[in-house]
């Protein structure tokens, strides 16, 4: 799946999860600072991922997830 | 060769009365901020509690225990010498010697009953729930008293905001007798060990800490299961729940469970924790004497309950409101 495919699914699980506008959801962004999704929203938001692409955050590695493109390359990584 | 002869089995149990115990100091989220790191916007968010109450000196494990039991039994309309078995089920005993449910009972006139305190964490109200159901239907009681007590304020580190402004105190009690027709399912339970140190209070400490995350995420993905599992074991199905009183530990938390169960709108959500905090064992209790209080909920309403926590455990299953 490319980046592109990626983020808008991500944009996706955003909007249902934090009530994020698509629009919105671009690499640069901080989930807490330019977001508002707290450490909280970010479990569902693994949860999601988990369901729409397969690929399983562990909490440690959550931790390491500050921007939509942090999400977007481990992702990208970690795709079968 | 001489065979045991047993009992008639009950054809069912149900609760008779509910009774609960709020101590009487309250606790701002404004008066946390004044001593810890945090704000009311915060605490509301994150867990969506508004206030919480907490224990005095005199308002012990045993005085909140029996007072909710002595009103679950009051509403029961049994006298105390009926009852033949008193479970508490509690995670705060100050010391493990003696166990208090011997000492409940009797403070509640009840002579000589089975009783025995049960340590399942926040679970450990439907875990305790569970066994009465099944032991009356065995006929081996004839009416339990099972009530949920804790002061967790006891050993909350009050500086520490990720625990300090969650964990509360109280009581909440239920009396079970048997019945012409099952009023409790029988109990879906288990537990995830894996994850012991998730909430705990480790060696040489004496306060709780939580891994919030870690169980945030188990409660909100590994219960959906045992959830439906509680329903189908009892022969219904979500359209047939008119209240649903998951553990008051987060409202994000009960918000989430209320969406995968793809409840009916009418459905009647517990939300005790707003005002009551997250009280462990006591909170399922609290939650349906609360919904019952406020008219919300009905007798002969149909309960899908949930408790879960420190084990990790879990247990949940359905019933049917007094």
């Amino acid at each position: 799946m490319s980046r592109e495919d990626i983020q808008t699914g991500l944009a996706e699980i955003l909007e249902e999860v934090a009530g994020v506008t698509p629009a919105d959801a671009t690499p640069e962004k901080s989930f807490t600072d330019d977001l508002d999704v707290d450490s909280l929203s970010m479990v569902e938001i693994a949860t999601a991922v988990e369901d729409k692409f397969g690929v399983a955050i562990p909490d440690d590695e959550l931790g390491n997830i500050k921007t939509v493109g942090d999400a977007i390359s481990f992702i990208e990584k970690n795709q079968g | 060769m001489t065979q045991i002869q047993l009992p008639t089995v009950a054809p069912g149990a149900r609760i008779l009365g509910l009774g609960a115990y709020r101590p009487r100091r309250r606790v701002t989220n404004d008066e946390l901020a004044q001593v810890m790191d945090t704000n009311d916007e915060w605490i509301q968010s994150r867990v969506g509690i508004a206030e919480r109450r907490w224990a005095s000196e005199d308002e012990t494990l045993v005085e909140m225990a029996v007072a909710a039991g002595g009103k679950a039994i009051a509403a029961s309309g049994l006298a105390p010498d009926e009852i033949d078995l008193v479970i508490v089920a509690s995670a705060s005993l100050r010391a493990p010697i003696p166990g208090i449910g011997p000492q409940v009972a009797h403070r509640l006139g009840i002579p000589r009953p089975g009783s025995f305190d049960l340590n399942a964490g926040c679970a450990g109200f439907c875990y305790a729930l569970g066994v009465a159901n099944d032991d009356i239907r065995a006929g081996s009681s004839r009416n339990a008293l099972v009530v949920g007590v804790e002061r967790l304020s006891d050993v909350t580190d009050q500086t520490d905001r990720s625990t300090a402004v969650i964990f509360a105190d109280g009581a909440g009690a239920a009396v079970v007798g048997a019945s012409d027709e099952p009023g409790i399912g029988p109990v879906a339970w288990g537990s995830d060990g894996d994850q012991h140190n998730a909430i705990e209070i480790a060696a040489g400490s004496s306060t709780m800490t939580m891994a919030g995350q870690a169980v945030y995420r188990w409660a909100t993905t590994k219960l959906t299961q045992t959830l439906f599992e509680a329903m189908e074991k009892a022969g219904v199905g979500p359209a047939d729940i008119d209240v649903f009183a998951p553990h008051q530990a987060n409202l994000r938390i009960i918000e989430s469970m209320t969406k995968k169960l793809g409840l009916p709108a009418s459905t009647v959500i517990a939300r005790d924790i707003i005002h009551a905090g997250n009280t462990s064992a006591a909170s399922v209790p609290l939650a349906l004497t609360a919904l019952m209080e406020s008219g919300e909920a009905k007798s002969g309403d149909l309960a899908l309950v949930l408790g879960y926590g420190a084990g990790l455990t879990f247990a949940g299953q359905v019933l049917v409101l007094p």
